[in-house]
């Protein structure tokens, strides 16, 4: 083979390699929600049920961003710090809300936008929230016929 | 008549010094690394043999391997009821473990006993002598090309073997076995990291790259310079870059957990 062409097939070659590591690394790794730069918010829950990091955050059903950590804070309540994405101009009444895809599947936090004017900064914390659904609880509560908060 | 335990003795201290030489021999490469002039020529010559000609196998056992990790792991995780998790169990077995292990341990016989076969050959023929006598290291222009061409195209060809892993995964769990692709991308997603698997997957490759190079030059270097000795240097490399990607492996799981 002729070096000239044996330095395209090189250079073809190097190119795949490098495409494949990239598909890796944003699309299957998402980079690009790990990265600084991101847009952090905490949110404090009562319960979290099976939530864990990199969980995503959606608006809408569209991922906007993903759970960093979560910590136990001095109320002893659940701290969730979210990363979104900075372009987002939320409310300051914005809701989070801890949903489960399919009755047994992943969780993930929903956030709603809410009506205020004045915007959520960086580092800011969510005030309205709504915990994981229990199930043990829910079935206890239907089985000894008490309603589900009466607990 | 030999004693046994001097046998045992022996035995030993001849492993004992052959792991130095391979140490030797690989800071001896390391240091040429440095010392012009750049081989770049020869370098891409070894890029073309071992990475290119490896592309065609990395990607149909890639493709294999991913299929039949969907197919045995959608069997298990339907008794659960958990099939939708297919995406997560294939991506992470295959990018924190499956992808540079197999990739490290085709390209060793593809690639791997082909270097130690030439460089053998080369130590039998004298041609190593003949590129003393024009004052030509050896190690420099025979052995580093080709150590440093392994340690570059293990990663590519990783990442190449995982992804077309990923996609033979896809195939068999959303095309044959009727679930959702959109669910197996997204639990795929959602599950890997790119901090903690990615950059992991990539530098076990690296890892890998680094020592099959180096123990197949290593081996066609210190070949006994005959037909024999060829033939052993081959098969040496094959079964010590195996055994050593097995054992490293799990030390770097291990230390870094990735």
């Amino acid at each position: 083979m002729q070096s000239s062409q044996k330095d395209l097939v090189v250079g073809i070659f190097v190119m795949l390699g490098l495409s494949a590591v990239a598909y890796l690394s944003l699309e299957v790794g998402g980079m690009s929600y790990s990265g600084p730069g991101g847009f952090t918010m905490t949110a404090t829950f009562d319960e979290i049920g099976a939530l864990t990091p990199r969980a995503p955050v959606v608006i809408s059903g569209v991922k906007v961003g993903q759970v960093t950590s979560i910590n136990l804070d001095d109320d002893l309540r659940a701290k969730v710090v979210l990363d979104v994405r900075p372009d987002l101009e939320l409310s300051i009444d914005t809701s989070a809300s801890i949903r489960t895809s399919g009755l047994l599947g992943n969780q993930y936090i929903a956030l709603e936008p809410g009506g205020e004017i004045d915007l959520i900064q960086d580092g800011e914390s969510l005030d309205f929230t709504e915990s994981a659904l229990n199930l043990e609880k829910l079935i206890g509560a239907f089985i000894h016929g008490s309603d589900v908060e009466g607990d | 008549m030999a004693n046994p335990i001097s046998e045992v003795g022996r035995q030993t201290l001849e492993m004992l010094s052959s792991f130095g030489r391979v140490t030797l021999f690989a800071s001896d490469v390391a240091r040429n690394l440095f010392r012009p002039p750049v081989r770049f020529g020869r370098t891409l010559e070894a890029i073309y043999d071992l990475g290119v000609l490896s592309v065609v196998l990395i990607a149909t056992s890639g493709f294999a391997v991913g299929a039949v990790l969907g197919l045995q792991g959608y069997t298990t995780l339907v008794r659960f009821g958990a099939e939708e998790s297919l995406g997560a169990v294939v991506g992470l077995s295959l990018i924190r473990e499956l992808g540079p292990v197999l990739t490290g341990l085709l390209v060793t016989g593809r690639a791997g006993s082909s270097v130690a076969a030439e460089i053998g050959t080369m130590v039998a023929t004298e041609q190593l002598d003949g590129l003393r006598m024009m004052s030509v290291n050896p190690v420099h222009f025979v052995a580093l090309p080709k150590a440093l061409a392994m340690t570059l195209v293990m990663p590519l060809l990783s990442a190449i073997f995982t992804v077309c892993a990923i996609f033979g995964g896809y195939v068999v769990g959303v095309e044959l076995l009727g679930l959702d692709g959109g669910t197996y991308l997204a639990s795929l997603e959602t599950s890997v990291d790119f901090r903690e698997d990615v950059v992991g997957s990539i530098l076990k490759a690296v890892i890998f790259g680094a020592l099959v190079g180096i123990i197949s030059t290593y081996r066609g270097y210190s070949s006994e310079p005959n037909a024999a000795g060829v033939s052993r240097a081959t098969t040496s490399t094959v079964v010590i870059a195996s055994v050593t990607i097995l054992f490293s492996d799990y030390f770097i799981t291990a230390l870094w957990g990735v």
